[in-house]
């Protein structure tokens, strides 16, 4: 099996998945149930998926559940994206120069 | 008023520098497990997902079927597909089919959240500039990671793998604080999760995602309803 029928598994079916009910939906959704599953779904994921792998992400839970902690805190004061990225990993980097 | 298209890029910016340290950390992933450098690059400039790529090349590695490639990429991404039916419900009349096949590919979290969260209608051209700067960032990241990463000391490494979720922090949180709707669905996201990780350690962790995210919301559906205009 050669590494670009791999490549071209992944690609079509995540572009599948992306496009289909992108570009074939095109009713308004009335239903005030379906709208709120709509609207929680995304942030419920992303929930899901940091919680708990983020206190594995560094191979040690003392440096992950510190930069975790910072990312909480900066994510609260609505700092940028990035900021808040680059802070959680610079802080589990100092915490394990510490331990 | 800028131009729809240059607006776009602009807002893209800050999600292309997190794609770019995320994306670097996928680079030294991918040339540890034994692909080239091209391949990794070819895979973030194909697919544009940092989840389903790390389970892709794991799957490359372990030189799994193409089924099971298939259906990872499936379940993985799965959201991708709800966050198109969201964005669909927000699009205005310059979304023509041609650009919505374009604009799809581009439907990432950040990307989703940073266009959902616009007041008003969205275009096909702002669309098109809010995705160009990401795609440029996590291509660029991937190369630089799979070519020049092994020069990295472990613990700057290791501590890389705060970005991603870091990023899913800052996505999260100012909404959870502004909608205790939003805050109660991911407390209950995170909760189930942890459930499924300690106590049902059988489900597999792309599974136990997409449950997790499908029981919170569809509670938070059933409890708190959202009104017409909360959406646009």
């Amino acid at each position: 099996m050669t590494l670009f029928a791999y490549i071209a598994v992944m690609a079509v079916v995540t572009y599948l998945v992306r496009m289909l009910p992108f570009t074939l939906f095109r009713r308004q959704i009335r239903s005030r149930f379906i709208r709120g599953l709509l609207y929680y779904l995304p942030y419920a994921v992303l929930s899901a998926m940091t919680i708990p792998a983020i206190f594995y992400a560094t191979g040690n839970v003392v440096t992950a559940t510190v930069g975790t902690l910072v990312a909480l805190m900066l994510a609260y004061f609505r700092l940028p994206l990035i900021v808040v990225a680059l802070a959680a990993a610079c802080s589990a980097l100092l915490t394990g120069f510490l331990l | 008023m800028r131009r729809p298209f240059v607006q776009g890029m602009l807002d893209g910016v800050p999600i292309a520098l997190g794609y770019l340290s995320v994306s670097f950390g996928f680079g030294i992933l991918a040339v540890r497990l034994g692909l080239p450098v091209l391949a990794a690059v070819g895979i973030s400039f194909t697919n544009l997902t940092s989840a389903g790529q790390a389970a892709g090349v794991e799957i490359i590695a372990a030189a799994g079927t193409l089924l099971e490639m298939a259906l990872t990429q499936f379940v993985i991404n799965l959201r991708y597909a709800l966050m198109g039916f969201s964005l669909s419900q927000k699009l205005d009349a310059t979304f023509t089919t041609p650009r919505r096949l374009l604009v799809s590919f581009g439907i990432t979290d950040e990307i989703y959240a940073v266009a959902i969260s616009q007041p008003g209608l969205l275009t096909a051209t702002y669309m098109m500039g809010l995705i160009v700067t990401p795609v440029l960032g996590w291509s660029l990241g991937t190369f630089l990671g799979a070519a020049a990463g092994e020069l990295l000391p472990t613990a700057v490494s290791n501590a890389m793998g705060l970005v991603l979720y870091g990023m899913f922090i800052a996505i999260i949180i100012p909404p959870a604080r502004k909608d205790r709707r939003v805050l109660f669905v991911v407390a209950l996201a995170a909760a189930c999760s942890v459930v499924f990780r300690y106590l049902l350690p059988m489900v597999s962790g792309g599974f136990a995602v997409i449950l997790s995210a499908l029981a919170a919301s569809l509670a938070g559906a059933w409890l708190f309803p959202i009104e017409e205009e909360a959406m646009t």
